[in-house]
């Protein structure tokens, strides 16, 4: 069964008691919450995700609230609960679906670490991946929509690459592609079939809005897929599309400066990424046109 | 009461081969909170039975067990360092809890999360292991006047201490409970009977009877009882360990009540015993009855301990599990400082004046 073949009245129903239990990617996640731009969130963006049965295991226990204090009745927050820890401070208004995006994204990051993690888009393309490893506010995440809803490329992550030490692939851990600010507008033109959720106006990242991940990505969730280019994407305002060749060893310093839990892996996960960077091949790559990006990439994907 | 599966787990570990998705639902969930999942799963990695988890929750099993090996690690460089930096002053500090099952190769080092180093240095000697430690790149973290005053005069160890790059904390500790407790084990001899660690020898460790003694004592008199089942496993694994040394259980009830931790003593096997079926010998059990508490005493210890000593989770709980916590706080509280001193630092603390900054006091 999936989510969207539950309907919204047993979906708010699940949610405000007991939990909706949903596959994304490899894990299993249970949300409750009382909140309805989640109830709206997840109906739209977690439309074709499984529903998972109740008394089976959950990877995660999570909960998008109101704090209780009294702030409740005059200036409301959120907070994200994972399993009754609270690993952030409570945030402004009715950024739920945000929060909750956010709050999952950390529950993997932190926990599941028979993945090297680092902090980047991946897509697939003829059964290679490319990896865009950035800081937030690189332009990472719409270069990668860009790339999944125009550019023929399936989606893997808008925001975890989850490497497997075992066989070198990414796995796939589809989910809503967040877009900030100007981002929004710009994606909204590009992809006229994209679907938008709520637009929320008062994160610490300003206007945040979601895009449902796209259809395909969904689909093949099940199946990773080995690196084929490492690519440090950067959005510059008016700059030409340049694609830059890069050392192998910077290309591998990116892997460790954006991953999430090197440190844990050790010498294993130094021979994961050496592993990972001979395969590939390495590029910086600065943008401001998202046609001739997408143009770029195409021919990059037929090159080799 | 609700379900405690990882007492269960602990107790019984080959009964988790039956256990369904749901249950290991339950289960990942309270020993993480619990700070015991790394141990679970090094525990059935021992036993040979990990591969027959099921693929779900092994990797958190796995995941965890990774944590703490890199945890480990960490302990290790970091201990390279500390012996660089305290070389100078002559101390061979003694390691405390985590660091120490870990350097000794202990049996609680399985699967035992830590970040934080706990030493214990001659007090005499307290202001120049601080001075080396500065010297070479660890800042105090308690910067208010009050806060310095109340580790400084009253607490058993120094402000913890942060490296200013690589982020870790060290615990300069110069007894093992507040000069202000009522308890008073004595320093002195703690650090007479404390012996070198085989591989790391710079650094040692206390004596057997002392260790367990130590790890009792921090277990029921602390006021954060977040970790307090993973301290009674702590436990559970050393009594097993150094219990398999005749002549240990044979000085323990003496060394106790020489140390001032006769009580402590008492708590100690009886609920590691009660809890995870430690094998404590009779003998040992009668000797320290003669240092438990009255009847009523008895029977309120158990009733909160029995709600503290389980996994600090929902599906733990009951309705008397948040009144037991608060008043094992209280308790902690009390056990560490005399009633007027506690009400001016609770005071202190409730209003908020222990942050006051250090502008007007020159």
């Amino acid at each position: 069964m999936i989510v969207s073949e539950l309907g919204a009245p047993a979906l708010a129903a699940r949610l405000r008691s007991g939990g909706l239990r949903v596959r994304t990617g490899p894990v299993v996640v249970n949300i409750e919450s009382p909140l309805a731009d989640v109830h709206a969130g997840l109906a739209l963006h977690y439309a074709q995700h499984t529903v998972e049965p109740a008394d089976g295991f959950a990877d995660f226990h999570v909960r998008v609230d109101r704090p209780r204090s009294l702030r409740r009745w005059i200036k409301p927050q959120v907070i994200f609960r994972h399993d009754g820890a609270e690993p952030f401070t409570p945030l402004a208004g009715n950024q739920g679906f945000a929060v909750l995006e956010w709050g999952l994204n950390w529950c993997v990051s932190t926990h599941c670490h028979q993945y090297l993690i680092v902090h980047a888009a991946v897509l697939e393309r003829g059964g290679r991946a490319l990896i865009l490893p950035a800081p937030s506010g690189s332009g990472k995440s719409t270069l990668c929509a860009a790339l999944a809803f125009g550019g023929g490329w399936r989606l893997l992550s808008d925001e975890l690459a989850l490497i497997d030490p075992a066989t070198g692939r990414v796995v796939a851990l589809p989910r809503p592609v967040s877009l900030k600010n100007d981002s929004i507008d710009l994606m909204r033109r590009f992809a006229p079939d994209a679907v938008f959720g709520a637009v929320v106006h008062e994160t610490s990242k300003g206007e945040v809005a979601h895009a449902r991940a796209p259809a395909e990505g969904l689909l093949r969730a099940d199946q990773p897929a080995l690196p084929a280019w490492v690519v440090l994407p950067r959005y510059l305002a008016g700059a030409p599309t340049q694609l830059a060749p890069l050392s192998r060893a910077r290309g591998f310093m990116a892997l460790v400066d954006n991953a999430f839990n090197y440190h844990v892996h050790g010498r294993s996960g130094f021979a994961t990424f050496a592993g990972l960077i001979d395969r590939c091949a390495c590029h910086e790559f600065s943008y401001s046109s998202l046609p001739e990006a997408v143009t770029l990439f195409d021919r990059l994907a037929r090159s080799a | 009461m609700a379900v405690d599966r990882v007492c269960e787990a602990l107790r019984r570990p080959q009964t988790l081969e039956a256990l369904s998705p749901s249950g290991w639902d339950v289960l990942v969930r309270q020993a993480r909170r619990s700070g015991l999942l790394a141990r679970i799963g090094c525990i059935l990695e021992a036993q040979g039975s990990i591969d027959a988890v099921p693929d779900a929750p092994r990797m958190h099993l796995r995941a965890a067990m990774l944590v703490a090996e890199a945890q480990h690690a960490e302990a290790l460089r970091e201990l390279a360092s500390i012996e660089t930096a305290l070389a100078p002053t002559g101390v061979q500090p003694v390691l405390l809890k985590g660091c120490a099952y870990v350097a000794a190769g202990l049996l609680p080092a399985m699967g035992r999360i830590f970040t934080d180093i706990d030493i214990l240095v001659p007090k005499h000697k307290l202001g120049e292991v601080e001075a080396a430690l500065m010297l070479n790149g660890w800042a105090t973290t308690h910067h208010s006047p009050y806060d310095q005053r109340y580790y400084r005069q009253w607490m058993h160890e120094l402000p913890p201490l942060r490296h200013i790059r690589r982020g870790t904390v060290i615990d300069v500790h110069h007894a093992i409970l507040p000069d202000t407790a009522r308890l008073k084990p004595s320093s002195a001899k703690l650090l007479a009977s404390a012996r070198p660690i085989a591989e790391l020898p710079r650094y040692a460790v206390l004596d057997s009877p002392d260790m367990v003694l130590h790890s009792m004592v921090h277990l029921f008199h602390n006021d954060d009882l977040s970790h307090s089942l993973r301290d009674l496993s702590d436990l559970d694994l050393l009594l097993r360990h150094q219990g398999r040394v005749p002549r240990f259980w044979a000085d323990l009830v003496a060394r106790a009540r020489e140390l001032d931790l006769a009580r402590p003593l008492y708590y100690g096997l009886r609920y590691t015993n009660l809890r995870l079926g430690t094998p404590v010998p009779a003998d040992t059990l009668r000797a320290s009855a003669a240092d438990a508490p009255g009847a009523l005493v008895g029977r309120l210890s158990d009733a909160l301990w029995s709600r503290a000593l389980r996994p600090q989770h929902q599906t733990a709980a009951d309705r008397w599990t948040p009144a037991a916590l608060f008043a094992l706080y209280v308790r902690a509280h009390w056990l560490r400082m005399p009633p007027v001193m506690l009400l001016r630092h609770l005071t202190v603390k409730a209003l908020g004046l222990h942050e006051a900054p250090a502008a007007a006091s020159t």
